[in-house]
């Protein structure tokens, strides 16, 4: 690698970009090594397609710096753009070309990368390819979009939100498809709201709101520094008026509770023990239970634990 | 290098392009063929009337009762009206605003006047014009063929840009190391195939039906052809720099070609408005293709002496280009 650091293949400082009314990026500073794959998350609107398009010298920011791979955009952008694979949030490409087609065009664009039959192979899109894109399904599309991030041989790759959209069956099959490519030691920005996809393919994430970032480690070190491994849900019912929180506070391995439309959450360190006496307290408190669940935390809890809301309220 | 090949894979752009300027010809060619001169349809409430105007072999004369007669006259059924007057004398019903009814009228009135004894003074005969080159048709397949590089080129360019845009297939496309300058040159490579084509089947479809003339060198006809379609190709660039949406676009589209439909003198000649606008109209980059393409075709013009539309529609080019160029949004 080029650069003033060998292991930074993306650095960002001080990045700023305002639309108008609306800042999307607000101070931002980010380092992704090579060769890891980094997860920018975070729900709609905070700025992360903002962010991984001035990376990739789309948008140009208002202020900040950007050394990509050790190069700047405003000189060596031509160099630049040979090394990066680039997929964009939701692009529909030509729907009256094939497959193949497709490939060989963007494959015209690069000096160097695998043939539009290799892509093709890397991305199982075998039995389409003669297929018009029209013809394609959203995952196949999107595959097929990957593809195109990839004949040029990139060094860095930037997906952006890969799956929103797809059905779970082409969700996994897409990962599976970029798990392949960590393997080849290349360095991938990824964006995504799902926090499960981030969990599975990221070794570090970013967790970023209303433009700025709030947290930042390994999927492992989020859920730790929430200090809870456990998640357990109960629903009070009509009685969650009655419900005694700071007693439910008091539990032994209880970290904090929440409390949503009558559903109460508590982050639980050592579950064995927590249950047991949160059905004893709430026996005591005479409440009838009812929905109880636990789950392990997961980045989602981390969002929530950060700033008190769900990814995926809009 | 430039493997950035426009595919023909859109019905209904190949419809519109190369059929509907066929259809349209067609059409109005037939509408507008060498027919004998109209044989208008007149009525009389008499039959003495209706004997006398009988002998004009150009009228088709029914006699009805008075209120049918009104009636047909009134809804257009017929021309003209001839009812008889105080003293033998006869009374024309016409509506005198519709050359129909002025041809009606002297047609009628020779005839009266004939069948009452009139013997013309001087001797006529007639000797028709027919001659390949100076019928409508020979008048129209120019227009068209300006109407359809115009077309042709704002739609194909304007659509298609607009299009990627909205599919952020041009943000896409400039995320790869693309020179930009080849998206431009792959449009202008596709434009001047789709020109060979489009020009081809118009004028091989006016030579071979209807025998219209191209007086003019062919090649001059396509330095033409080329020059008018870089210019609507540069104007259908500047209306599509910006629009997000292939509804703003569209409706930007129209707008610009909908006036030059009518004014540039497609269908009829452009010399009928007002000589205040003339030069206004004469400056619209459609009305200069179709001029020099007529001074082609119809005259055998060369190159020199369409050097005034020539010049128009090269500042067309220029000035649209320009804007284009600056206005330009790929995202």
């Amino acid at each position: 690698m080029l650069g003033s650091s060998p292991k930074a293949a993306l650095r960002v400082s001080g990045l700023r970009k305002a639309y108008q009314d609306v800042v999307a990026v607000s101070g931002l500073d980010l380092e992704v090594r090579a060769g890891e794959c980094f997860g920018l998350l975070g729900p709609n609107g905070a700025g992360k397609t903002t962010t991984v398009e001035i990376c990739e010298g789309l948008t140009a920011p208002d202020s900040g710096d950007v050394e990509l791979l050790g190069l700047h955009w405003n000189s060596d952008a031509q160099q630049l753009r040979q090394r990066l694979g680039i997929q964009l949030q939701d692009t529909q490409l030509s729907e009256k070309l094939t497959v193949f087609e497709t490939l060989r065009l963007f494959r015209s664009f690069f000096e160097k990368g695998p043939g539009a039959n290799e892509a093709i192979e890397l991305v199982q899109l075998e039995e389409k390819k003669n297929s018009r894109v029209g013809n394609l399904s959203g995952g196949q599309k999107q595959r097929l979009a990957l593809a195109c991030a990839l004949v040029g041989d990139p060094d860095f790759l930037f997906l952006d939100e890969p799956t929103t959209g797809l059905d779970p069956q082409a969700r996994r099959q897409l990962w599976d498809l970029i798990e392949q490519f960590k393997l080849s030691g290349r360095t991938i920005l990824l964006t995504t709201h799902y926090m499960d996809e981030a969990e599975r393919l990221c070794e570090r994430v970013a967790i970023m709101d209303n433009g700025k970032q709030i947290a930042l480690g390994t999927p492992r070190e989020l859920i730790a520094s929430i200090c809870a491994e456990h998640l357990v849900a109960f629903s009070a019912g009509s009685n969650s008026n009655a419900l005694d929180i700071p007693a439910l506070r008091r539990i032994e391995g209880v970290r904090d509770v929440r409390t949503e439309n009558g559903a109460v959450e508590l982050q639980v360190t050592e579950l064995h023990l927590a249950v047991p006496a949160l059905l004893a307290e709430l026996n005591r408190q005479n409440i009838p239970l009812t929905e109880l669940s636990t789950h392990s935390a997961t980045l989602e809890d981390v969002f929530v634990a950060l700033t008190g809301r769900h990814l995926r309220d809009e | 290098m430039v493997r950035f090949r426009e595919t023909l894979r859109e019905p209904e752009a190949l419809f519109w392009i190369f059929v509907f300027p066929i259809l349209l010809a067609a059409g109005l060619g037939i509408a507008f063929r060498n027919r004998p001169a109209d044989v208008l349809k007149i009525a009389t409430v008499t039959p003495e009337l209706t004997k006398s105007l009988q002998q004009e072999k150009l009228l088709s004369v029914q006699q009805l009762d008075s209120n049918a007669a009104e009636d047909a006259l009134r809804t257009g059924k017929i021309a003209l009206l001839a009812v008889p007057g105080s003293n033998g004398a006869v009374v024309y019903r016409y509506d005198d605003t519709n050359p129909e009814g002025r041809t009606a009228r002297m047609l009628a009135d020779r005839a009266v006047q004939q069948a009452a004894g009139r013997v013309d003074p001087v001797a006529a005969s007639d000797q028709f014009l027919r001659e390949p080159g100076s019928r409508y048709i020979d008048f129209l397949i120019p227009g068209l063929l300006g109407m359809n590089l115009m077309g042709s080129a704002i739609w194909g360019m304007g659509f298609t840009v607009v299009d990627a845009r909205r599919k952020k297939l041009l943000k896409r496309l400039i995320a790869t190391p693309m020179p930009k300058q080849y998206f431009l040159l792959s449009y202008l490579l596709s434009r001047i195939l789709m020109l060979v084509l489009e020009v081809g089947i118009v004028l091989g479809f006016g030579a071979l039906i209807f025998h219209v003339p191209v007086r003019g060198s062919l090649l001059d006809l396509g330095v033409v052809c080329l020059l008018g379609s870089l210019s609507f190709s540069a104007l259908g660039l500047l209306l599509a720099s910006r629009a997000k949406t292939i509804e703003a676009a569209s409706g930007l589209m129209n707008a610009v070609m909908l006036p030059m439909w009518i004014a540039s003198g497609v269908f009829f000649s452009a010399q009928r408005f007002p000589d205040i606008v003339q030069p206004l109209i004469k400056a619209l980059p459609l009305t200069a293709a179709i001029d020099a393409l007529r001074a082609n075709m119809l005259q055998g013009a060369n190159l020199a002496h369409m050097a005034p539309q020539m010049g128009v529609l090269a500042a067309w080019l220029l000035v649209c280009f320009a804007l284009a160029l600056k206005l330009f949004r790929w995202r």
